[in-house]
């Protein structure tokens, strides 16, 4: 479909294989000299967004991603995958911190407008806040459809039809576009990235911006207060016997 | 496959979905913490190289390692995941675009033999001779030659073999004896090549042979092709390590190849051969870097929950001072290797010692380095559930072949003590 554009959202986390440690000060996460990648759910955003080209359902994809610098090797990553181009709305470290999905979502939507976007496809959450927000807010921003949770998209005279993962099953859906999807874990594979797509993607633009530019206010409206480790789990007991298990709960006073 | 890859990428997180299972890992290769430390094979390089290396790691992770004990025992030559990997532009890294190769230079090269062979050495040296088979083709054959394979070979749809060695001369390869006599429009070969790697799976062998005087100005390399006339195999040989590809004799009973053949001009091959070889050289080198960063990251981890004496490994000093000792050895190598690489990549005139010193430098301190990695892994190490005992096999050939250490000796003494122009550079 000429003239088809589809927005990707392109996240920068920890890696999922990083075992996230509280800093002392208990302000946040330790992030310095740790691995960071693109947020697998938004990977396969834009795989999703890649195949849809290669299939001529779409003809131009963008890839968006908020934070600090360092959000430029992501959205290489996902130039390299197929990506037409990028955006990289850039704030300083410590805004991002207290950055919310509703700032990213605010942004997008500009985006989305500013770029006659016919398609928004986001990470169904990162899964570094886990939020699960972006998506649903930026269509609702927008007053667009939205099909969240996607296992599948296919074209059906000029609408979507969406196959979501739901509670206990699967859910098909028809969405008229504009709209926004969420990507779920099953909706495909992302590839690796070729070589000679690694050397292209260094030549493809990608633009800096401000939030300011999208007149978009990402003062935080919430404080951390103090992050935590999860309680370590205390190791258990195996019992012999109804009678002992009985015992134990009103030793420990529970029954 | 694509399923345990995906499984393995979201693994530890409880996502929020009823039907989403969550896996326990085993350990993986290119575990994160080696980010922000001192051995990070990243330190230095471009961000291109590392967005090249973060394929190639993954690539490892994903498609080799889970397999390489296993290709190993079996003595799968794994085709179709050299396929996969010339798909993304493994098979000819360091051929010109133009001739259908990936552009890249000989320091991106050594990054991705690195990434690579963490997963499995074997096939990743394979790859790496492949590469150095395609490139002699690139760099020296006419535009015809190149034209015709580096597309096929750069997807590893052909596969590609380097023919030099002969039963009677191995370090001394400059008097090798099998002979190809013009005869019209083609060149009549006899003789046998020995421990070919790939020998018999292959598609495409560059032979060295004689067309002219004794020693190295009588030498010509030729491409001959699996099929061809007169051209037979010996038996799979039985090896230590190296167990993901077939090593055999290549012999030559009149074999007929068209002229048209001839890479370079007659009386080049030895150049040729050994053009190709200092390449190779810093390839194999980058192939240990990477046996010698997995066994080092294993090592650390085992250290770490093993216990004897009541406290964990990690704890008494003569292990800390070995992983101390390890990792040291394992930047030198590194640096010494990306050195060589960058010598080729540069032209210097003192890239045929300079490759000498990182394939004998790195060869010989990486395996050290597995070794201590199996010593430190106590009796566990020699089991071969533990990928440790694999990478001290896999490597230890890297000491011997594409030219034995004591030959790189003889190379870099030979730079040092020479007046006047250097020989082969
Ligand atoms: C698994 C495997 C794969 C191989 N793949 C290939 C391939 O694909 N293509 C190919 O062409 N070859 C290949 N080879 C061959 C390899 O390159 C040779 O084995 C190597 O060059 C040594 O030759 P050789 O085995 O004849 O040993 P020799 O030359 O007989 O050497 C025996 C010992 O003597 C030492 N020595 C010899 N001459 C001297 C000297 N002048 N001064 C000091 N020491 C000396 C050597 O260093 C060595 O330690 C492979 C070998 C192996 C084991
Ligand atoms: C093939 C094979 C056959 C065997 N046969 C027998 C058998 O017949 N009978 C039998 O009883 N056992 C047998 N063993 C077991 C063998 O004796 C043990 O593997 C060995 O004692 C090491 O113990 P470990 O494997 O638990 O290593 P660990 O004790 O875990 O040691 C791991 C590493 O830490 C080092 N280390 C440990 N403690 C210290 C310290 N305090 N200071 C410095 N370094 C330390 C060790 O030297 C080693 O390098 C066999 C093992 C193998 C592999």
């Amino acid at each position: 479909m000429s003239g088809f554009r589809i927005l990707v959202g392109c996240k920068r986390v920890i890696d999922y294989a990083v075992k996230v440690r509280v800093k002392p000060d208990k302000t946040g996460v330790v992030t310095e000299g740790v691995k960071h990648s693109m947020n697998p759910f938004d990977e396969i955003a834009v795989e999703e967004a890649v195949r849809m080209k290669e299939k001529k359902l779409a003809s131009e994809i963008i890839a968006v991603s908020c934070g600090p610098q360092q959000c430029q090797e992501t959205l290489r990553t996902a130039l390299a995958m197929g990506v037409d181009r990028a955006i990289h709305v850039i704030t300083e470290p410590k805004e991002y911190e207290s950055m919310q999905p509703i700032h990213v979502s605010k942004i997008l939507s500009k985006i989305a407008t500013e770029e006659k976007a016919d398609l928004v496809i986001v990470g169904k959450q990162a899964i570094d806040d886990d939020c699960n927000q972006t998506g649903q807010m930026t269509a609702s921003l927008l007053d667009w459809p939205q099909a969240t949770f996607a296992s599948k998209i296919e074209k059906s005279n000029g609408d979507l039809s969406v196959m979501r993962e739901i509670d206990g099953g699967l859910e098909t859906i028809k969405v008229k576009v504009p709209a926004v999807l969420t990507s779920d874990l099953r909706l495909n594979e992302p590839r690796y990235a070729t070589l000679p797509n690694i050397m292209k993607a260094k030549k493809k633009p990608l633009v800096t911006k401000k939030p300011s530019d999208y007149g978009v206010d990402i003062t935080p409206r919430q404080e951390i207060v103090s992050v935590e480790d999860p309680p370590v789990r205390q190791a258990g007991q195996k019992v012999e016997s109804v009678e002992e298990l009985v015992t134990k709960l009103k030793e420990a006073g529970l029954v | 496959m694509a399923a345990l890859r995906r499984t393995s990428r979201l693994l530890r997180h409880v996502l929020c979905n009823s039907r989403t299972t969550t896996v326990v890992q085993t350990r993986k290769i290119g575990e994160i913490w080696v980010d922000g430390s001192c051995i990070n094979p990243a330190l230095g390089l471009t961000e291109e190289q590392k967005q090249i290396q973060k394929v190639a790691t993954d690539y490892a992770k994903n498609e080799l390692f889970p397999n390489m004990a296993k290709w190993d025992e079996e003595e799968i030559f794994p085709v179709d995941t050299l396929k996969k990997a010339g798909e993304l532009g493994f098979g000819a890294i360091y051929c010109r675009e133009e001739s259908g190769g990936t552009g890249l230079n000989r320091q991106d090269a050594s990054v991705i033999f690195e990434a690579l062979s963490q997963g499995c050495v074997s096939t990743t040296a394979y790859i790496s001779i492949h590469n150095m088979c395609a490139w002699m083709i690139d760099e020296f054959g006419n535009k015809e030659l190149s034209q015709k394979w580096i597309p096929q070979l750069s997807t590893m749809e052909k596969l590609a073999s380097y023919c030099l060695t002969e039963p009677n001369h191995g370090s001394d390869a400059a008097n090798l004896s099998t002979t190809a006599k013009q005869v019209g429009d083609k060149f009549i070969l006899n003789g046998s090549k020995a421990f070919i790697s790939g020998g018999g799976d292959t598609d495409v062998y560059i032979v060295m042979c004689r067309t002219g005087e004794q020693g190295p100005k009588g030498i010509s390399c030729m491409l001959v092709e699996k099929g061809s006339p007169g051209l037979a195999f010996g038996k799979k040989e039985k090896k230590v390590g190296w167990n993901s590809q077939p090593t055999r004799a290549v012999i030559f009973e009149d074999c007929e190849v068209p002229a048209s053949n001839l890479i370079g001009e007659l009386g080049d091959g030895f150049k040729i051969a050994m053009r190709g070889l200092n390449g190779g050289r810093v390839n194999i080198a980058s192939c240990s870097l990477g046996a010698a960063q997995s066994s080092i990251q294993l090592t650390r981890d085992h250290l770490k929950v093993r216990k004897q004496f009541g406290k964990t490994l990690d704890s008494f000093q003569h292990l800390q001072f070995t992983l101390a000792d390890m990792a040291t050895k394992l930047v030198t190598s590194r640096n010494i290797v990306r050195m060589a690489a960058r010598a080729l990549d540069e032209d210097w005139s003192e890239k045929v010692a300079l490759c000498s010193m990182a394939k004998y430098f790195a060869t010989e301190e990486c395996s050290k380095i597995c070794n201590d990695a199996l010593q430190l892994h106590g009796g566990y190490g020699y089991l071969k559930d533990y990928a440790v005992q694999q990478y001290v096999r896999d490597i230890r050939v890297h000491q011997i072949l594409e030219g034995t250490n004591e030959i790189m000796r003889l190379l870099i003494s030979r730079d040092l003590l020479t007046d006047g122009e250097r020989k082969y550079s």
